[in-house]
């Protein structure tokens, strides 16, 4: 026999067990309870409560510390001295179709001065006529006696001269789309943007807060493609898709590129898939069409069919500003919620009359100036085209296009290196300068800027030139 | 229901220790007198009237009962509409009533007088006519502080002569062929004149905000901005992707709680350490026409490492004994300012920005910014008036043009001032500043006032919801160093007539007086 419990022990055992239970049955009613609590509050001590982590509170000297402690950046980043922002040409005189350099005239394929209004003595006068009533600035917003006759003189020619029911002027061109975006389109709408578009156009749909989407630049394909899913994501939530506005945000003439969007296309898919077309114009208004009415005109669509054309005042109408034209159920709008035309002061009375006989001349010549640039765009096409060691990009008859060399050779370094060597021999050309936080940088490059009052010896001239430079940079 | 103590004036010394040395010309009173409790009974049953009428107006236009005026969509159905109906039913039913007070056309220089081009309507507002006919008023809305707004006189000349040299614009970039020596020399005449190391200038004021600020600051990086900032540094904080804290207007209390609170506590989520703070002030704030608080605000940024961005549009030229804005005024040290912003369009009477400070911040801003990589440069005319007034500025003799004008700006605004309250208007903001509000809580007040002081031949400026708070609309007078003694003393006889029509001298603080007696 070991250790086994005798029969004795396993009575004792029993009998106190036993005991306990009676002695539970004769325990007051609170003493239960209580036992019962407690077994409880242990069971959920264990089971359900989770460890809290302490906090841990600042004390006023740690947060001194911290407050002491804390170094911020420097304001600005060192920048390269070098840098072509830091070295720029400083020009002297009037900026036309020569430029005076050193001392030096030299031709210039570099300004957005294609209708070479820069320096035009009519266009002078009047504006010396207007300071003469007017003064120079407005002093004022357009709500609080900054609107001048002259402003709502030039907002009906303009309206007029694109044969739409209203237009609307701004102090600046960059602020123009940029302003004009985020006054439609919120947060919930969907805007269908060119990868190619420039940077303001990016700031303004930025700004706007609302959904983007890009597409592959001028591939009708691509935009196809992004309508076909977003009617496929509207049928799932069809309440809602009711109520998201869309839109197209295309340029006429890309600066970026120098070629026209497909708009035909994009004008019927408007009707299949119920957007709105933004169109920016500001380097085909007055270079483009017969009549210098931009793409719409040469391509002949109605332009009832675009919702709102922006352009700006300050390429070929040689003032400086920006405009908007359209019916007046879409333009009106933009009178009280356009950040950029409410707030800010309206444009000086010298620059709206400027602009409006820059229009009279445009409407006075009708098309012979417009002919002009047009075939001269194709002259000069076809002549860069047969420089051999050039990639030419822009549309034929665009008077605005980009020269690169051949990919591997295609740095700014080279680029500049022909710009110099041009400027040596009288050609004043520009490497295009841009941002790095643009959304899809182009590849370096030099634009050319056609004027039309340039001759065909300029211009072979001007080939000529790139010629040697390619030469001398190859070499 | 009077009030126990009326006498609330608020003392604008902070208890953060105030140290820099302020001579005692520059006053640290600003008053804002209690809104009286039946104005805003009244204003809020206004708004209400204004709301059901309006309900019931768009009730009548959608059963076709009544004419649905203004431009319908050209579009065929099935487009999405283009404007959400509640977005524009305050322009429908409130704003289009009040139309004809603003964007009002003017036919002449925007001086201390201006014709206005009378414009009748036959339809309540939704369309104009003009008859042909041109008003003469007295100007008090124009932003033309210095009176430099004039088509004759040397400045004129010059203007003129340089269209005939340079040019109306240069149709390129200024990183690309867009700087002509006239830019180079403004631009160093602007820093002689701000007393900073160099400046850069812009087309456009609200742009140079826009654009310049993503520059300075970017993610990682916390903006506090005052609660009453424009709409432009509004937008440039935004676009630059920067965390912004708002904090009330001129609290310096709850700026330095906040600014302490931010370092503590780092970036949002990953409490990783700022990379840089920048606080936005204006100088002078346009609507309520009072001051930044510049010694305390550089104070508290000196002691927490932050950087201070100042916003001069109305103020530079306007205030300051010799013009040069609240640095002057305040007597502080400009290089203290970490970044100096102001526009052209208001003392100048030009157009454009321009931002000011150390040589690097200038060469960073050169390098980087939106408006010097894509945007034209500014016209040479403007540049020409620019700098012709900027030359009559520096001239520091006090016989000539420039001191004249700013000495007649500084008198103007305190004789102005001193009797629009002394009559018994609620007026706002700080003492020496040129921008005069005077309180009229309701939004029918604000085009009564409008029209009877039109009658009268006064071209005022009243604003309402939303540029200021819902109850507190109010008539903004802009004074100018070309409105003579008579021409103030005619307004305000007026302004005693009109707001008598209108029961507006309810001031509290300085019970209601005829004008004669307000002579001292």
């Amino acid at each position: 026999m070991g250790s086994s419990m005798t029969r004795g022990d396993i009575e004792n055992l029993a009998t106190d067990f036993y005991g306990l239970l009676e002695s539970f049955k004769h325990a007051p009613l609170y003493h239960i309870s209580f036992e019962i609590f407690l077994v409880l509050a242990v069971i959920w001590l264990v089971v359900f409560r989770k460890p809290r982590p302490i906090e841990k509170k600042l004390t006023e000297k740690e947060k001194q510390d911290l407050i002491d402690e804390w170094q911020p950046e420097p304001l600005v980043p060192s920048v390269d001295p070098n840098h072509p922002a830091l070295n720029v040409r400083v020009l002297d005189g009037i900026v036309g179709k020569t430029v005076e350099i050193d001392g030096k005239k030299s031709l210039n394929f570099a300004t957005f001065n294609f209708l070479n209004f820069v320096g035009n003595q009519r266009i002078a006068d009047k504006a010396i006529q207007a300071v003469q009533k007017y003064g120079v600035g407005s002093c004022g917003p357009r709500g609080f006696y900054g609107t001048i006759d002259i402003h709502l003189e030039l907002e009906e020619r303009l309206a007029r001269f694109f044969q739409c029911e209203e237009g609307i002027i701004y102090s600046y061109g960059f602020s123009t789309i940029a302003s004009i975006i985020p006054a439609y389109s919120k947060r919930n709408d969907i805007l269908f943007v060119d990868e190619g578009v420039h940077y303001a156009i990016q700031k303004g749909v930025e700004a706007s807060r609302s959904h983007v989407k890009w597409f592959r630049h001028n591939d009708i394909n691509d935009l196809e493609r992004l309508l076909a899913e977003q009617e496929v994501l509207d049928k799932k939530i069809p309440k809602k898709a009711r109520s998201i506005r869309r839109f197209l945000i295309i340029e006429g003439l890309y600066v970026n590129y120098g070629d026209i969007c497909p708009l035909p296309r994009m004008v019927e898919l408007k009707y299949k898939y119920k957007y709105r077309i933004f169109m920016d114009e500001s380097v085909s208004f007055g270079t483009i069409g017969q009549a210098g009415r931009g793409v719409t005109e040469y391509y002949s669509i109605d332009r009832q069919k675009i919702d709102l054309i922006s352009s700006t005042l300050e390429y070929a109408a040689g003032s400086i500003g920006g405009f908007a034209v359209g019916s007046s159920f879409v333009v009106d709008h933009q009178r009280l919620s356009a950040q950029g035309y409410c707030f800010s002061a309206s444009l000086p009375p010298l620059l709206a009359a400027a602009a409006i006989e820059a229009l009279n001349i445009m409407e006075e010549d009708n098309t012979l100036l417009f002919e002009t640039i047009m075939e001269k765009s194709k002259r000069l096409h076809k002549k860069l085209l047969s420089i051999k060691g050039y990639i030419i990009s822009g549309d034929e008859i665009s008077p605005l296009k980009h020269i690169r060399l051949t990919h591997a050779f295609n740095t700014i370094g080279r680029l500049e290196e022909i710009v110099q060597f041009a400027q040596t021999r009288d050609i004043t050309i520009t490497v295009a300068r841009y941002l790095n936080d643009e959304h899809l940088l182009p590849e370096p490059s030099i634009r050319l800027i056609l004027n039309v009052e340039m001759t065909d010896e300029e211009l072979e001239f001007l080939c000529a030139v790139l010629q040697e430079a390619l030469v001398k940079v190859t070499t | 229901m009077a009030k126990s103590n009326p006498h609330k004036t608020e003392k604008s010394l902070s208890n953060i220790g105030y140290t820099t040395p302020v001579a005692e010309h520059p006053s640290l009173d600003e008053v804002y007198e209690d809104t009286p409790f039946s104005e805003a009974f009244w204003t809020y049953l206004n708004y209400v009237l204004l709301n059901i009428f309006g309900w019931f107006r768009d009730l009548l236009r959608d059963a076709r009962i009544e004419n649905r005026k203004g431009s319908a969509e050209n579009n065929p159905s099935g487009f999405v509409p283009l404007y959400q109906s509640y977005e524009s039913f305050y322009t429908r039913n409130v704003y289009q009533r009040i139309a004809d007070c603003f964007n009002r056309p003017i036919g002449s220089v925007p001086g201390g007088t201006l014709d206005l081009v009378e414009r009748i309507t036959e339809d309540y507002n939704w369309s104009f006519n003009f008859t042909g006919n041109k008003i003469k008023s007295i100007n008090l809305g124009s932003y033309n502080y210095l009176g430099f707004a004039d088509n004759s006189g040397q400045t004129a000349d010059n203007v003129i002569n340089s269209i005939k040299t340079g040019g109306i614009a240069v149709a390129s970039t200024t990183q690309e062929f867009g700087t002509l020596t006239q830019h180079r020399k403004l631009e160093s005449l602007l820093a002689e004149f701000l007393g900073t190391e160099d400046a850069i200038t812009f087309g456009m004021g609200f742009a140079t905000n826009a654009l310049n600020i993503p520059s300075l600051v970017g993610k990682g990086c916390l903006i506090l901005s005052d609660e009453l900032n424009h709409t432009s540094l509004v937008l440039g904080s935004r676009l630059s992707s920067a965390v912004i804290k708002v904090y009330k207007h001129n609290d310096m209390n709850h700026l330095e709680r906040l600014l302490r609170e931010s370092i503590v506590s780092g970036q949002p989520r990953t409490h990783r350490p700022w990379r840089k703070i920048l606080i936005i002030v204006e100088g002078v704030y346009s609507m309520e026409g009072s001051l930044c608080k510049l010694p305390e605000l550089i104070e508290l940024k000196k002691k927490y490492k932050a950087f201070l961005y100042l916003d001069e549009a109305h103020s530079i030229g306007a205030m300051g004994s010799r013009g040069r804005g609240v640095v002057d005024y305040w007597k502080c040290d400009v290089n203290d300012v970490d970044i100096l912003m102001g526009t052209f369009t208001k003392s100048f009477a030009a157009a454009g920005g321009y931002i000011a400070g150390k040589k690097e911040l200038i060469d960073h801003i050169r390098v980087t910014s939106h408006a010097t990589a894509y945007a034209t440069s500014m016209s040479p005319p403007v540049v020409e008036q620019i700098i012709s007034v900027l030359n009559l500025l520096l001239d520091a003799n006090e016989e000539h043009e420039g001191r004249q004008r700013i000495t007649q700006l500084a008198w103007n605004t305190r004789y102005f001032r001193q009797r629009l309250r002394k009559m018994g208007f609620i007026v706002y903001g700080h003492p020496h500043s040129p921008v005069v509000p005077a309180l009229l809580y309701s939004p029918s007040k604000i085009a009564a006032f409008n029209r009877e002081m039109l009658k009268r031949g006064v071209a005022v400026v009243t604003v309402g919801f939303p540029a200021t708070p819902l109850v507190l609309g109010r008539v903004r007078f802009c004074l100018s160093a070309s409105h003579t003694k008579e021409m103030l003393d005619e307004v305000l006889k007026h302004a005693e007539e009109v707001g008598d029509l209108l029961n507006m001298r309810k001031s509290k603080l300085n019970p209601k007086r005829p004008f004669h007696e307000t002579e001292s």
